[in-house]
């Protein structure tokens, strides 16, 4: 099928060649993860490395291994199994125990993504839905939050014992505004999960996936700008200005890393730039109720795969109508007049 | 040979819970162990069987108009009667399963098959069906609880098999890792039977059905 042939292959129009394979668009998303991870790996040590390491790994053995037996192609070099893996990772403080990332990647990759029918099929985001499964299943295993190079981790011992800090999310849900200089949250000095801390690297990816169209704006700027309003105008926290409030929510948790890498997932966010706005506008507005008023401190993974399961509706109201057909309302509206 | 055929639909191919999913809600909440599965399950089966015998004694009594109310309080008599029992013999069962005991009045299981088979058949018929449905139920319910308890837990029917060092899995017991695993198992049945499906040239349920059965699916499509 190879060589050769490539070039007479017989298709329904439109006969388009493009370099836009689902590897090229994967690995655009794991180079504008790159500067975050690097800045994961400085901050938190080498333990960051080698959990984001074991759960790549076990995300492309996992695909490789259930395509095998249930006969499917084997699709493991489009890269996308390795970008759930280093999104699994991202998605994990670095005192996490190193067989978390490997049961996080089974859940992904078999039961999210493999058992709906492989790329393209899955409903929700499988990283996202392996982030919110382990933190239910082990929440006392995940918990401890530690500071950047505050202390060096061993890199490969199962267990550490870290000492834990409060999140400057965590702050926030109990009302308090964080010690924390917003310059700090922006550069990445504050604890939380590996890949989430640095806001400017992050949005340094971002803006390489916009130059590269790999993304389109709509979803992030939604997604943020709803938080960005809401925690303007309905500050929790009175004593600081609304404005600093309003940038310390955008800058804590897992805001940013969602707004970017996981909302504009291709497969489970909508087509149309309407869809993707109101679908921004849902994950933005359901993040900061469950910060408000919900049991959990971050709302972001929640809102995300809430979202994730509208898109076919979102996809139905916002179809974009066909060139030369009038719409069936208006149609009988004016008969009727 | 009835009874083979009938034990066979009621544990694989018409099983309650993981084939015509029926009585999904209690299922959920109460299969965190093997002991409440098994509980809840012998209890479904007694109801289930004792509703069965009278509703079809009762079959050519009832009038169609009322016959739904009429299952209902028979059911909820049985009901009354088997809650009674576990709260003296069995305190320990009770406080566990709580309020799922009552709501066995209303299990989708026990109305489906009295409007389904015990409404259209004999009494002897409608006893092994009760018997049947029972244990395909009670199976359904070990099997789910089985797994949660072992992941959620570590334990097996309370004694421990996974060793101190294992980390429970918390989700596993909670009703969202109930939903996970349900739609696994869920989707294993299917896998299963559309196996056997093939190997038999021939879909499972049409052969098998018992011929009053198939009178009652047309009467209530009719319907």
């Amino acid at each position: 099928m190879n060589g050769e042939n490539k070039m007479l292959t017989v298709s329904a129009s439109p006969h388009m060649k493009s370099w836009e394979t689902s590897r090229v668009l994967m690995l655009d998303v794991i180079i504008a993860m790159v500067p975050a991870l690097i800045w994961s790996v400085y901050a938190f040590g080498f333990r960051a490395l080698s959990l984001t390491v074991i759960s790549v790994a076990s995300c492309v053995i996992f695909e490789f291994l259930t395509q095998k037996l249930l006969k499917r192609p084997v699709t493991v070099l489009d890269f996308s199994a390795a970008v759930t893996g280093v999104l699994i990772a991202f998605n994990l403080p670095a005192s996490t125990p190193l067989w978390i990332p490997a049961i996080g990647a089974f859940f992904a990759i078999v039961i999210v993504k493999q058992l709906y029918g492989g790329i393209g099929k899955n409903i929700v985001n499988p990283a996202l839905a392996a982030r919110v499964f382990l933190f239910i299943a082990w929440p006392n295993e995940i918990k401890n939050f530690i500071a950047p190079s505050s202390e060096k981790l061993s890199a490969f011992s199962i267990n550490v014992d870290a000492v834990a800090t409060a999140t400057p999310l965590a702050s926030l849900k109990q009302g308090v505004t964080p010690d924390v200089k917003i310059f700090d949250m922006f550069l990445g000095n504050t604890p939380g999960c590996l890949g989430e801390v640095s806001a400017l690297l992050l949005i340094i990816g971002g803006i390489y996936l916009l130059v590269r169209k790999v993304i389109t704006w709509h979803i992030p700027v939604a997604f943020l700008g709803t938080v960005a309003v809401i925690s303007y105008l309905f500050p929790l926290d009175k004593s600081v200005h609304a404005w600093e409030f309003m940038l310390m929510e955008l800058l804590s948790g897992g805001l940013i890393l969602g707004a970017i890498f996981m909302a504009t997932d291709y497969v489970t966010s909508p087509v149309t730039k309407t869809g993707r706005i109101i679908y921004g506008v849902g994950c933005g507005l359901i993040t900061v109720f469950i910060r408000y008023f919900g049991g959990y401190s971050e709302g972001v993974s929640f809102a995300i795969l809430i979202m994730n399961l509208l898109v076919w509706y979102i996809d139905q109201v916002t179809r974009p109508r066909v060139f030369g057909i009038r719409k069936e309302k208006k149609k009988k509206e004016k008969e009727a007049a | 040979m009835k009874f083979k055929k009938q034990l066979a639909d009621g544990v694989i191919y018409k099983n309650p819970v993981l084939v015509q999913l029926l009585g999904l809600c209690s299922m959920l909440a109460i299969t965190t162990s093997i002991s409440n599965a098994i509980g809840m399950g012998l209890a479904v089966t007694a109801v289930l069987t004792c509703s069965n015998l009278l509703i079809s004694l009762l079959r050519k009594v009832i009038p169609e108009q009322i016959r739904i109310a009429s299952f209902v309080v028979i059911i909820s008599g049985f009901v009354t009667i088997v809650e009674m029992l576990i709260k003296a013999y069995l305190p320990d069962l009770n406080k566990s399963l709580g309020v799922f005991i009552p709501l066995i009045v209303v299990n989708c299981i026990i109305l489906a098959r009295a409007e389904a088979f015990a409404s259209k058949n004999g009494p002897v018929a409608s006893i092994l069906d009760g018997i049947t449905m029972g244990i395909g139920y009670t199976l359904a319910l070990i099997v789910i609880s089985a797994i949660r308890e072992l992941l959620g837990n570590g334990t097996l029917a309370g004694v421990n098999i996974m060793g101190s060092s294992y980390k429970p899995m918390l989700i596993a017991i909670l009703p969202a890792g109930g939903f996970i695993i349900l739609g696994c198992l869920i989707a294993g049945m299917n896998k299963l039977l559309s196996m056997t499906g093939k190997k038999k040239k021939e879909p499972a349920h049409t052969g098998d059905t018992l011929v009053t059965e198939k009178k009652a699916k047309e009467g209530t499509e009719n319907a």
